[in-house]
């Protein structure tokens, strides 16, 4: 169930919250939305469902435009949307059971959907509960459960692990993964470790407009410029940068050398080193000749919270 | 073309609703002992053993109880968000409207139900002119449907519930008010004026004439207000 965005603009008076997105879902694919607050997913996702109609451009899922097929489209989606609201004088069984029936189940399929979605859910113990009486963790379970109750080929997640405790964060996104094997999910987060857990490809979105597009291994090699190296040597000299630092700046690759702290003789270095070179071993031999005693030597490539940063805090 | 198993859905969860709150068992309780209470004073003190003091208080009540059952019908799905879960599933805006207004409307004919009570009663009391006790229910079933579809349209502009309340009040009673007022309106709207106010209407009906352009007015305005309600929903859309 392939999902086509073309040109997507949406304004909120003068302000607008989608500015010309273009993005295409392959079958199968688990997207991840990454961006700050207000940066726009929730508004695409609201498009995408068909809760409000864009100002320009147009979304096709499986080919049905979602302002000529509204109603096909809605079939075809589950959503939860991003404050997960639910009916809170309802029980869990009859929520189900509502929900499925909206979605125009056949009377006979529904009680053993309802089953299925409870157990595959977890929500056994609590389905004859209100839905008010319910811990967050629970809540959202049901609304993972109401959103997949009709089996649709499209599940759109808004902050699907929102306010829950990183016991149940991991319990949702394993069950996002194993549900979602079979469709086309779009979530969105701004978690970035949830990313790296969850999603097969990453759209990072800022004020409005798409700022990077791939996989969450594609973005950290697209955006890495370097990496850098932490050093702790002990090396007694009492002027580390004028007796150390230059030593260091000569090795091959190494761009840059900063001193970090100097305390009884052990300074601690940052090293900034060319993309894909390795110096650790020259830094090592370096050591050896020299007679410092290495405390401690550190490599650190970048990350997505990296990309993430250099891309939305501009 | 709206679907009648979706609208029945949509009706019976607004149904059980209220029968799950307090907000149905309150109305009809403290609705029956205001009627109750008029109706056998009117027995027993005045030696009056008539409906006609049942279908002249209850379009008052109507007024302010009515407004109670449909403040929420929207304004609550609005505040807590459910409107779009609900507006992103296969149901079409009118489906949501229809089935949230049968739903009110059937609870105001529960609660006038009991009331058949009271009929009983007048029966083993003497000879009953049956006629005119069906057209009375069946004004009072009109003109709830007509109140029904204009607090549903005020619960459907705001998620303030107490909003909805006041507006749906307000708009009611000015619409009863109408064809009470003509003393201060200039002659030649007295007559409009006089068609337009509601109680007119019900009154035409409760007096066992059945015409059809009072059948039309309260058509006109449940439909009316039912399409103001659909269009005020697409507003997300605008």
């Amino acid at each position: 169930m392939a999902i086509t965005v073309r040109n997507l603009v949406k304004k909120y008076g003068n302000q607008a919250a989608v500015n010309n997105i273009s993005f295409d879902v392959r079958t199968g694919e688990i997207l991840g939305f990454l961006g700050p607050n207000g940066a726009g997913k929730t508004t695409t996702m609201k498009i995408l469902t068909c809760y409000m109609p864009p100002n320009a451009g147009t979304v096709e899922v499986d080919g049905l435009s979602i302002s000529d097929h509204s109603l096909e489209v809605r079939r075809k989606i589950g959503y939860l949307p991003e404050m997960n609201p639910l009916y809170y004088d309802m029980n869990v069984l009859d929520y189900l059971d509502y929900a499925a029936r909206l979605q125009g189940m056949s009377d006979a399929a529904i009680p053993g959907k309802v089953k299925e979605m409870v157990g595959v859910c977890g929500l056994e113990d609590v389905r004859h509960k209100d839905i008010g009486e319910l811990s967050k963790g629970y809540r959202q379970r049901v609304g993972l459960a109401q959103a997949m109750i009709h089996d649709p080929e499209v599940l759109i997640l808004d902050e699907p692990t929102s306010g829950l405790d990183p016991n149940q964060i991991v319990e949702i996104r394993k069950l996002i993964r194993q549900l979602g094997r079979a469709k086309t999910v779009i979530l969105s987060t701004h978690i970035l470790s949830e990313v790296q857990a969850t999603c097969d490809r990453v759209l990072i979105i800022n004020e409005g407009a798409i700022v990077a597009d791939g996989t969450p291994e594609q973005l950290q090699r697209q955006f890495t410029s370097g990496e850098t190296l932490t050093l702790e040597v002990k090396t007694g000299s009492a002027d580390p940068l004028e007796m150390v630092a230059p030593k260091l700046r000569i090795l091959a690759y190494v761009k840059n050398v900063t001193l970090l702290s100097r305390h009884d003789g052990v300074s601690r270095f940052e090293l900034d080193v060319e993309k894909g070179a390795d110096v650790r071993e020259a830094t090592f031999r370096l050591a050896v000749s020299e007679n410092w005693v290495l405390l401690e030597i550190h490599r650190k490539a970048t990350t997505l919270e990296d990309v993430f940063h250099k891309l939305t805090l501009s | 073309m709206p679907s009648l198993r979706t609208i029945l859905t949509i009706f019976r969860r607004e149904l059980r609703s209220y029968f799950n709150s307090p907000v149905a068992y309150v109305v009809i309780v403290v609705f029956l002992a205001i009627v109750g209470w008029f109706f056998s004073s009117n027995l027993f003190l005045m030696n009056v053993a008539s409906m006609r003091v049942v279908f002249e208080l209850v379009p008052l009540v109507f007024l302010f109880f009515i407004p109670a059952i449909t403040m929420r019908l929207l304004a609550e799905e609005q505040k807590t968000g459910t409107l779009e879960l609900l507006t992103t599933r296969p149901v079409r805006d009118s489906e949501i409207v229809l089935g949230k207004f049968l739903a009110a409307w059937v609870l105001v004919a529960i609660t006038l139900l009991p009331t058949l009570l009271y009929v009983i009663v007048l029966a083993f009391l003497g000879p009953l002119d049956i006629g005119p006790v069906v057209s009375g229910y069946l004004g009072l079933l009109l003109m709830a449907a007509v109140y029904v579809g204009i607090g549903l349209l005020a619960s459907s502009f705001t998620e303030n519930q107490i909003v909805a309340f006041i507006t749906g009040f307000l708009a009611i009673l000015a619409l009863f008010l109408l064809n009470k007022v003509l003393i201060y309106v200039p002659e030649g709207l007295a007559s409009t004026f006089e068609f337009l106010g509601i109680d007119f209407h019900f009154s035409n009906i409760a007096r066992g004439v059945i015409d059809s352009r009072d059948l039309i007015y309260f058509a006109a305005l449940i439909g009316f207000s039912l399409l103001l309600a659909v269009m005020s929903l697409e507003r997300r859309k605008w």
